[in-house]
């Protein structure tokens, strides 16, 4: 013990050693997923891939598969549960830059879902007095529509932190769906029929992506998902990912250590927006109908519980998280009447058992990462390596540091 | 200034073995920087600055420079306004009157991103790491700073972003290999001692390429061992080619280490000179309660 090590907490008062036990607890308890992290950044890069290949090729089957416990049939269409599932896993890869990265509490991100569903519906739609467009041209277009909208929105709210930014964001999300109803153009809830559909059609002449038909869809979603966390991976181990997890973990030491912190919140509330735009427009292409009742607040709610039930801050905890939300409710019909219960349940057990949710965040924030800390623990001596998580030995060493003159 | 920092090129291929990172060998850790003023001349001066937080005045007309290439120390009493200034001075605070200058440029009321770019790094006297990040990348968040690669340039990996971050490797790690915890590059800042917390916060200013780094009482907590090891840090960053104004508390650190010394007392500049000066000045002495600075460690 040095003098190093910070305050002790006097020994014989009961509430301290609670203390005690609570902070040893957390440094020294390891998530049930770090075995299998372990596992996974000893194998190497040629083995991860390999195994990437297979989950791929098997997601990519899943439709096709309907494994006999897992289907979601007689009560709802397999292949079209599978879409539900990578929709709501696209959103929670969405929602995860604004709220696992850059830890900006977002509650109305339906308004982006929104957005994109309608831009998409309004530019194909026979009932839009718009100009119509092909439906796959509308899919950059929702992008871009619903990052504008976030950056307008975000502009004026990024300033406000914590409980004051959730509020207003809240009321977006209420703003958008209101709009929807009393505007005219955007015909509340008699909304937007025969939204249009990717080209293509089958042997029988019947279009390729009907809207009674969700493999293809699901396939195009996959595809999205797959680029789609590519490149947030990319913004990961960049100066992009690390101003974002700075500017959660301290705004101030952020923006002091010279990190742009508004504009990085900005592209954060952008970028995501994006995403929930290109989901909306997928959506409203599959369900091929959209009026005002799709995108209300619990809507979003779910969005939130499914990023934070997988492990906000964890861009593939997030997708398996939107795809369990989504997928409960279709699987267990008898329950889904009771879905929100469920996932309230869920998420007060989880905060109290598992507060970093399925699989906890821990970025990778170096491009090169891999290869410097496999160089730095290899020339130092051997120390756990933060890469897979915490250390297991957990708390602080109490050597004095190292003279800088030896 | 350019992006890519030549970084001490035996210290990264000692810890990086045969990682190929370009960059340029150079003696120290201490980039080449454009400096406009010369070796001994003014680098940053504080004219005239007032904090009033109410009806209480923080600082009180304080006026003091900084010359560049040398160690001052800012001390004072508990209270004295010691980081109420160093606030001021970095942007957190906005001064109700009063300005700070660096190579001429007033730096009052620009935002705090802006300041550091311009040259003005410092440390926290509470440790603020990014406690999930590990020892590399808390630097590496520094060194940003210095980038240019835009949110595009990330997101599709164009090579600027690949130059940058091959560079940043090699130069974080030469960082924290000069502020001695090299071995720690992988832990999570979190997870460190609390020496090594310190040191790290160093070596994150120092990645910004400050013209002046401020240091908030880096000893705070430290024992006579570990206050020699950071003496002998300071004094190597100086001898890099940095310029320090340092907070301390303890008066053996300061008076071992800095090259000149201002003493604030309630918020007013109480003397200024060598120190030498300052130990024998009878107004610093009975600030400090008439104890010899040599107790009041």
């Amino acid at each position: 013990m040095s003098t190093t090590d910070g305050p002790t907490l006097m020994p014989d008062s009961e509430s301290a050693k609670d203390a005690v036990d609570r902070v040893t607890a957390r440094t020294k308890k390891r998530h049930f997923t770090q075995p299998f992290r372990d596992k996974w950044n000893n194998l190497r890069r040629p083995q991860q891939w390999a195994f990437l290949l297979i989950v791929v090729v098997l997601a990519y089957a899943l439709p096709i598969l309907n494994p006999p416990v897992i289907t979601s049939e007689p009560g709802n269409d397999w292949p079209i549960t599978c879409f539900q599932m990578a929709i709501y896993a696209l959103v929670a890869v969405g929602l995860n830059v604004v709220v696992g990265y850059a830890g900006l509490l977002d509650l109305g991100y339906v308004a982006f879902f929104a957005v994109g569903a309608y831009t998409a519906a309004m530019l194909t739609s026979p009932d839009s007095p718009f100009l119509h467009i092909p439906y796959l041209w509308t899919v950059p277009v929702a992008m871009a529509v619903t990052m504008f909208f976030g950056v307008i929105l975000g502009i004026p709210t990024l300033r406000l932190r914590g409980d004051y930014l959730a509020i207003v964001t809240l009321g977006f999300g209420e703003i958008v769906r209101i709009l929807a109803t009393i505007i005219p153009a955007m015909k509340g809830q008699v909304g937007f029929q025969n939204v249009g559909r990717p080209p293509g059609v089958q042997a029988d002449g019947s279009p390729l992506f009907s809207n009674s038909n969700g493999t293809p869809w699901y396939w195009l979603t996959l595809t999205v998902i797959i680029v789609v966390l590519l490149l947030a991976g990319n913004l990961e181990r960049s100066r992009v990912g690390r101003a974002w997890v700075a500017i959660r973990q301290d705004e101030d030491a952020a923006e002091i250590m010279g990190v742009p912190v508004f504009k990085y919140k900005v592209w954060a509330f952008a970028i995501g927006a994006g995403v929930g735009g290109l989901s909306g427009a997928l959506y409203a292409g599959q369900i091929g109908f959209i009026n005002n009742q799709k995108f209300d607040v619990v809507t979003s709610i779910l969005f939130l519980a499914a990023v934070v039930l997988g492990g906000a801050g964890n861009k593939v905890g997030a997708m398996i998280g939107g795809a369990v939300v989504a997928y409960i409710p279709l699987r267990f019909t008898a329950i889904a009447e009771y879905k929100y219960l469920i996932f309230g349940i869920a998420l007060v057990l989880l905060m109290i058992f598992r507060a970093q949710g399925l699989l906890p965040a821990r970025q990778k924030l170096l491009a090169y990462g891999r290869t410097t800390y496999e160089r730095v623990s290899a020339s130092t001596r051997p120390r756990p390596v933060a890469q897979g998580g915490r250390p297991p030995d957990g708390g602080p060493s109490d050597e004095a540091p190292k003279r800088v003159s030896e | 200034m350019s992006a890519e920092l030549p970084a001490n090129r035996a210290a990264a291929d000692s810890a990086l073995g045969k990682l190929a990172i370009t960059v340029e060998a150079a003696e120290g850790a201490a980039p080449e920087r454009e400096i406009s003023a010369q070796v001994g001349e003014n680098i940053m001066e504080v004219r005239n600055l007032t904090v009033k937080f109410g009806g209480l005045t923080a600082l009180d007309d304080v006026s003091f420079d900084i010359r560049r290439g040398e160690i001052l120390g800012l001390i004072g009493p508990n209270g004295a306004g010691k980081t109420t200034c160093f606030n001021a001075m970095t942007g957190v605070y906005k001064p109700t009157s009063g300005k700070v200058f660096l190579e001429g440029v007033s730096i009052g009321g620009r935002l705090r991103h802006k300041i550091t770019r311009l040259g003005l790094a410092r440390t926290f006297q509470n440790i603020r790491l990014f406690g999930e990040m590990t020892a590399i990348e808390n630097v590496v968040v520094g060194l940003d700073a210095r980038h240019k690669t835009s949110v595009v340039g990330a997101l599709l990996r164009l090579p600027r972003h690949v130059r940058e971050e091959k560079s940043s490797i090699g130069r974080a790690m030469a960082l924290l290999e000069f502020v001695g915890i090299a071995e720690d590059a992988a832990v999570l800042s979190r997870n460190l001692s609390y020496g090594h917390q310190r040191r790290l916060e160093i070596a994150r200013a120092l990645a910004t390429d400050p013209k002046v780094l401020c240091l908030d009482e880096p000893a705070a907590g430290f024992n006579p061992a570990e206050k020699e090891g950071l003496m002998d840090l300071i004094r190597a960053i100086r001898d890099d080619g940095y310029t320090i104004l340092l907070i301390e508390h303890d008066m053996k650190l300061v008076m071992g280490v800095t090259d000149r010394i201002v003493v604030l007392e309630f918020g007013r500049k109480l003397a200024d000179g060598l120190p030498i000066e300052i130990r024998n000045d009878p107004r610093v002495v009975a600030a400090y309660l008439g104890e010899p600075e040599d107790d009041a460690a």
